[in-house]
């Protein structure tokens, strides 16, 4: 069994880091890296086949953030595995970095797919899949998409794709925090019956609290029993989550953050606040 | 001026280059938008079932799962329709392929007005120009089976993307078994001194044909076939139209941003000579017989004739 204490502390190292990494830049999207903070804890330091001295390593696991513009949680998340310096976060956005906004594979040691137009990596993933089938790799790809970007037919195609090739090596997540640039997921064009419409697609559905690693980590772990169905996780996040000027604020996806305001906030995320 | 058809369809010469380098190297799949009938690579399927994705009619999903199988280290050769091709996955081309340096090799059927009988809808006439636009794109165009069979082992060879524009029916004859072809090479067929033509695919016949028509006439005048549009061979073209002063394009497609836009970039940044282009004008695509539309589009021989004896009258003297 996983150590649930440390995946939380992980989380929240992950959380923290990311706040300082778009906070030295002074502008970013903030509010779906938080959201994914805990997922991004259980697959690094729980569930995940990887070998960070070894990043190309053949026969690891594959990890897609399709909702790309969340890079700076997966960096932190890979600095802390080890992957590369934390020092290295003080790039973000700079010309010439190993850490762009987006997921770009070309650059950054850990990051498997170049990601940033949404649905791509998703159906991506799901040739990374059948490759992996074909060559008797027994690992997994992990794709994350967002909800916002469910909205892409592409993800309907690769979906689609995935369920009838019973691609069950393909463990997925939805980031389902509900907002959008726009606005509410809901209101703007609505997912729901979410679950409904994955089963249909021919996936194992699974619907958790994204914030609680527990859940999380279970639900990756049965995933891994197989069944023969690609698995969608449906995460229940709240976009900015852990940030008190940015959680579940609509404007939250990139947002300016001062540094008064960052300091303030890095306080209170190490017990340091008022 | 007429020529011998080829023994095979196009699309066979390159079915059987597939199965041939298949089993060669086991990297090389096809990955498929329910068009395999179409293309002509369903012996492919047969040969290597496991090695042939069919995503069915979705080709966005066909570009990035063919990424993702080059992410793995495969080589997927992706088919349909030069329109489809081009337009319905230009950002999955551009993002996942070329931004991501995968090596995705795309296969367009049916470029220009080859697609005849299924009209405007089908007719790619753009596709050049969108291809070249996007950075690290190889972009060839065989004339013949002779030429596809020498160049495929190069694309196989060469890291990265690569659209192969494909005429799918017998092509004319224009080259022996024996000639050799490098990609990014264009091709002298008949030397001149008096005006170039530039010439790819279905128009490198009619290229031929107005040099038998200007032969008659006393102009002596260069053909060179550019079969690969990018890189372009800017050498042989500085060098072609340093000596004969002008220029004259003809291809299978638009002449915005394709063959002719290329070699009058190339001409005007190096050596600045009149030039006229031969494809079809700004407009969408038509209906009809190949040979209707060559007529219609002001794409034949003739055409590329008149357009020769213009832009050398145009020369500009030292």
């Amino acid at each position: 069994m996983a150590d649930y204490g440390m995946l939380r502390r992980k989380a929240h190292e992950i959380r923290t880091l990311t706040l300082e990494t778009i906070g030295h830049v002074g502008k970013g999207h903030l509010g779906g890296c938080m959201s994914l903070c805990e997922v991004m804890s259980v697959l690094y330091f729980s569930q995940m086949n990887v070998r960070p001295e070894d990043p190309q390593w053949k026969h690891r696991d594959r990890f897609i953030l399709s909702k790309g513009h969340a890079g700076p949680v997966v960096y932190s998340a890979l600095a802390l595995r080890g992957y590369f310096d934390r020092e290295a976060l003080k790039s973000l956005n700079e010309l010439g970095t190993s850490i762009p906004s987006h997921c770009d594979a070309t650059r950054t040691a850990g990051v498997d797919v170049t990601t940033g137009s949404l649905g791509q990596g998703f159906s991506v993933a799901v040739g990374i899949a059948l490759a992996a089938k074909l060559d008797r790799e027994a690992l997994y790809v992990y794709p994350i998409i967002g909800d916002g970007e469910s909205q892409e037919g592409l993800v309907w195609e690769a979906a689609m794709l995935a369920g009838n090739k019973g691609l069950d090596n393909i463990i997925g997540f939805t980031d389902y925090n509900n907002l959008q640039i726009d606005g509410h997921v809901s209101e703007v064009n609505g997912l729901e019956p979410l679950a409904d419409k994955w089963a249909a697609f021919g996936w194992d559905v699974h619907s958790v609290d994204g914030h609680d690693v527990e859940e999380i980590d279970q639900a990756v772990s049965r995933a891994k029993q197989g069944g023969g169905k690609p698995h969608m996780i449906i995460l229940r996040t709240v976009k900015g989550k852990g940030i008190s000027f940015a959680e579940n604020v609509v404007t939250n996806h990139s947002m300016t953050i001062s540094k008064d305001v960052l300091e303030r906030e890095l306080k209170l995320l190490r017990g340091e606040g008022e | 001026m007429r020529f011998e058809k080829d023994s095979k369809e196009l699309k066979q010469t390159y079915v059987e280059l597939l199965i041939e380098y298949g089993k060669k190297d086991e990297r090389i799949c096809i990955v498929e938008a329910d068009l395999m009938r179409s293309a002509g690579t369903m012996p492919f399927s047969q040969v290597f079932p496991e090695r042939t994705f069919d995503v069915g009619i979705a080709e966005a999903n066909m570009m990035c799962v063919a990424a993702g199988l080059s992410y793995m280290g495969k080589i997927p050769f992706t088919q349909t329709f030069c329109v489809f091709a081009s337009r319905r996955c230009l950002d999955q081309i551009e993002q996942s392929v070329a931004y991501a340096k995968q090596n995705v090799k795309m296969c367009g059927t049916d470029p220009g007005i080859t697609t005849e009988l299924n009209g405007g809808t089908h007719q790619a006439m753009d596709d050049l120009g969108i291809m070249r636009g996007i950075p690290g794109m190889t972009i060839f165009e065989p004339v013949d089976g002779a030429q596809m069979r020498k160049v495929f082992p190069q694309i196989v060879e060469r890291y990265g993307p690569c659209y192969i524009r494909l005429f799918r029916q017998a092509p004319d004859r224009i080259f022996s078994d024996e000639t050799e072809f490098e990609l990014g090479k264009g091709v002298v067929l008949r030397e001149g001194k008096d005006v170039s033509i530039f010439a790819s695919g279905v128009e490198v016949s009619e290229a031929l044909r107005a040099w038998e028509v200007l032969k008659a006439e006393g102009i002596d005048a260069e053909v060179i076939n550019i079969h690969t549009l990018k890189p372009l061979d800017e050498e042989l073209v500085i060098k072609s139209v340093s000596k004969t002063g002008c220029a004259v394009t003809a291809e299978n497609g638009s002449i915005l941003n394709g063959l002719g836009s290329a070699v009058s970039e190339c001409l005007a940044e190096n050596a600045p000579a009149p030039v006229r282009r031969i494809g079809v004008r700004d407009r969408l695509g038509e209906i009809g017989h190949l040979d209707e539309l060559k007529k219609v589009m002001r794409m034949s021989g003739g055409d590329i004739a008149a357009a020769a004896k213009q832009v050398m009258e145009r020369r500009i003297r030292a």
